[in-house]
């Protein structure tokens, strides 16, 4: 089957994306195609690779960089809602005169329209939030 | 977009359903659901919203923001007839749990273009039993 995973909350506060990480990981096992995973609302702050838990927890942001080399995962986050909560990449940070960018390995900066067409693509899109 | 290129239940289509469930102001939900439903528009899918819990106080009428700060971003539900997005559905028992009634909504129209472009409410009240029907029956479901 073909999934598109959305992910609405940040790393920590909430499960929403430990469980979206480990239904992607679990689908992607049976032999499940992961379309997209797009990250909207908080769920953009899973893109920020400048996140340092303590290193006896997991680190969310590396379990999905991980994931997405190994699988080559299309991992996208949604441009307005991370324009409001700090995650840029290197072009973004450029356009608005910032002067560091945070956006983590795998990741990529895209707008709404990718989640629509996961939603169009997909044979189910799987939500994970509050 | 011509009614033929538009047409409901096209099998390239799919039926997209907007769930609102929180309260207008307090969290973001509200406001960044409406962010997707506009890009959405652009899609030329089926698309309709629903409005429960406290999701009915998004499109309630004379909200007044001045005090908190924050956009009143409610005069954009109006505007979604123009987005071609004429089907928005609140829970009959959500508002009876909250004391309102159909009067306190805001009227959202739209043209409609299959019947001499005459205004009608974009606003369907429907029975919890009718929504789950109507959610049943999409075939993408974003909760907000």
């Amino acid at each position: 089957m073909k999934f598109g995973i959305l992910v609405n909350e940040g790393p920590y506060t909430h499960q929403a994306s430990d469980s979206a990480y480990h239904f992607t990981k679990a689908a992607l096992e049976k032999g499940h195609e992961i379309y997209r995973v797009f990250f909207y609302n908080d769920g953009v702050n899973n893109g920020s690779r400048l996140t340092v838990p303590p290193q006896d927890e997991r680190n969310i942001q590396n379990n999905w960089t991980e994931l997405a080399e190994k699988h080559d995962l299309d991992l996208v986050v949604c441009v307005a809602a991370a324009q409001r909560r700090g995650i840029l990449d290197e072009n973004e940070a450029k356009r608005h005169s910032k002067n560091a960018d945070n956006i983590a390995p795998g990741f990529r900066i895209s707008g709404l329209g990718q989640l629509i067409e996961t939603g169009i693509e997909c044979d189910r899109v799987v939500a994970f939030g509050d | 977009m011509s009614a033929e290129e538009n047409g409901a239940g096209a099998e390239d289509q799919k039926k997209f359903l907007y769930v609102n469930r929180r309260a207008p102001y307090g969290t973001i939900y509200a406001l960044e659901s409406l962010e997707v439903v506009l890009i959405g528009a652009a899609f030329d899918q089926d698309v309709s919203l629903a409005f429960f819990d406290d999701g009915v106080f998004q499109i309630i009428k004379g909200q007044d923001t001045a005090g908190i700060g924050m956009k009143n971003f409610s005069p954009t539900y109006r505007a979604l007839g123009d987005y071609e997005v004429t089907k928005l559905y609140v829970e009959k028992e959500s508002l009876e749990e909250r004391g309102l009634t159909a009067d306190d909504l805001m009227e959202i129209t739209y043209e409609d273009e299959d019947d001499d472009w005459a205004e009608k409410s974009s606003v369907q009240l429907v029975s919890r039993a009718e929504l789950s029907e109507i959610m049943a029956a999409q075939d993408v479901i974003l909760s907000f």
